[in-house]
């Protein structure tokens, strides 16, 4: 499928062989721009538009490909906590068109969508109709705001996350993306609701999504064994985005210490495996992105 | 053979532990068989027929305290080594836990009235700026389950509103949780803010969370970091244990 300029799509560039890099932190980048601890990241897509479009730029700037847009809580049920359940769309919306706004040709926007933080009946009290619902009307708002794809990312549990592909997959034309986060037990990994890599790029694509894979985590060199798993069991396109290590406490404010040079090395491996899309998550900046578009573009 | 019930017997060949299972064998060990079915229902989740069991055995004339000593807490130490070992998730520990709860509804009146000693006084919050709950509560029903009085103070906590609570309720042990690497600090905000306030020596602090870690609990002076829900309880019991010898020296 082409993009809406004409040029080709997210799918046509992977199926040419290229790999596609995504962009860095969201959240990290916003708090150091403004966004107070707690608050709502979605409210500023309408009340601080050039902090959003200055965000995506940089990414562009350091040559993603693809940028993220500022809505990974713009699910109905984070923003009922902050009095904003009714600006579901408007909020969405808006995140794509300050990505778009700032996009070169050929560059791509894929609206974020995160977990909701609801269990499904009966362990928790939605429903998947609600959830199908909740997030077609993002998937629907970020086409509409000029998104190429979704990305339902750092998903916990199968059934929420195969909800949120089939819902993109079926109410839009959007390339449609999801990555689960893993943590590290006693007896490997595990989301905190108990899928493993295998599970996730099985269940993942079972419900529709083009692009399948990890982000968060634990850092790059355990995303390394994560993706060796997931291309273990399919050929189809794998997606990673990692954090610059785990995070720690400096002077009383986060940090993430792994520097653009330590994730570009193990970038290389991630590349060689292949994964056809890779890009950063918590703790990166456009400095990493630029190291990795170097170890991997050589 | 200790353990008469099936699938209790199935049930506790997931702690190969070699102390956890003495521990656990002992406690089940010689327990009357409707204690024991309790025991295993909880574990695999059946409200319903932990609701009834316990309603059973009261009216049997057991006590509330056999109740949860035999029935529901050696359930939920099974469940509690399952989670921690990978056996089980988030999804059938909230099952268990709402089994706990349904069994917890009719002995918890009796305990009360009969003014039985609490394993201690808790205070739970999410700090400032996280509304995640998830963890904490998780953390609040294995605490309420172990015979701690746990005050609930909910998401998005200040660093007053845990010392208001603290003080309100004469609490051994604030336990704060944060999901958001960005509000974690808030944890060290808020014990510092215990001592501005000549608080400090008056509470033991423990912290969890999915990004917390010990050397972070270290770092911003908490007294015990808690890696899950298991752990918070047994922490919590070194922290009330520490406090006593604390006050009393």
């Amino acid at each position: 499928m082409v993009a809406a300029d004409g040029k080709p799509g997210i799918l046509d560039r992977l199926a040419a062989g290229e790999t596609l890099i995504f962009d860095g932190a969201t959240g990290t980048y916003l708090q150091n721009n403004g966004l107070e601890p707690g608050a709502s990241p979605e409210l500023m897509n309408a009340t601080h538009p050039e902090v959003v479009q200055g965000m995506s730029k940089q990414y562009f700037d350091a040559g993603s490909d693809i940028v993220l847009t500022n809505s990974f809580g713009g699910n109905k049920f984070m923003l009922e906590r902050y009095g904003a359940g009714e600006r579901l769309t408007e909020l969405n919306k808006l995140a794509a068109e300050h990505a778009r706004s700032v996009a070169p040709e050929g560059k791509f926007v894929a609206g974020s969508i995160g977990p909701t933080g609801e269990f499904i009946e009966p362990l928790g009290n939605v429903t998947e109709d609600e959830l199908y619902d909740n997030f077609s009307a993002m998937a629907k708002a970020f086409e509409a705001g000029g998104a190429d794809a979704v990305m339902i990312e750092t998903q916990l549990a199968i059934d929420e996350a195969a909800i949120a592909v089939r819902a993109a997959k079926e109410t839009t034309n959007l390339v449609v993306m999801s990555t689960m986060v893993f943590d590290q037990g006693p007896r490997g990994y595990f989301t905190m609701m108990g899928v493993t890599p295998e599970q996730a790029v099985e269940g993942l694509q079972e419900a529709g999504a083009d692009i399948v894979g990890s982000n968060c985590g634990l850092g790059i060199e355990k995303m390394v064994e994560i993706a060796t798993r997931m291309r273990a069991v399919t050929d189809k396109y794998l997606v990673i985005q990692s954090n610059a290590g785990m995070p720690v406490i400096q002077k009383g404010e986060t940090c993430y210490l792994d520097t653009p040079e330590y994730m570009a090395e193990h970038y290389g491996k991630l590349a060689d495996l292949p994964i056809n899309v890779l890009g950063g998550c918590c703790g990166t900046t456009a400095d990493h992105i630029r190291a990795l578009i170097q170890s991997v573009r050589i | 053979m200790p353990i008469t019930h099936e699938g209790l017997a199935r049930e506790f060949e997931f702690v190969t532990n070699p102390g956890e299972q003495k521990h656990i064998s002992e406690a089940i060990d010689g327990t009357a068989p409707i204690m024991q079915e309790m025991a295993y229902e909880l574990i695999v989740g059946n409200n319903a027929d932990v609701d009834r069991l316990t309603q059973e055995a009261l009216t049997e004339g057991f006590t509330a305290n056999q109740v949860l000593d035999d029935g529901l807490l050696n359930g939920m130490a099974i469940v509690g080594v399952k989670f921690r070992d990978n056996l089980i998730f988030v999804p059938e520990v909230l099952v268990a836990a709402r089994a706990m709860k349904a069994g917890m509804t009719h002995i918890e009146p009796i305990l009360s009235a009969s003014g039985a000693e609490p394993a201690g006084t808790v205070v739970m919050g999410t700090v400032k700026g996280d509304l995640h709950d998830i963890g904490k509560n998780l953390c609040i029903m294995m605490l309420r389950g172990a015979g701690f009085v746990v005050h609930d103070i909910g998401v998005d906590s200040s660093p007053e509103d845990f010392i208001d609570a603290a003080e309100e309720h004469e609490a051994e042990v604030v336990g704060m949780s944060a999901l958001l690497t960005t509000t974690m600090p808030n944890m060290g905000r808020t014990i510092a803010t215990f001592e501005d306030m000549g608080m400090r020596d008056e509470v033991r602090i423990m912290v969890g969370g999915a990004p917390v870690t010990q050397d972070f609990a270290d770092e911003m002076g908490a007294d015990a970091y808690g890696d899950n829900a298991v752990d918070a309880v047994d922490k919590a019991k070194d922290l009330v244990k520490l406090l006593a010898e604390l006050k009393s020296s």
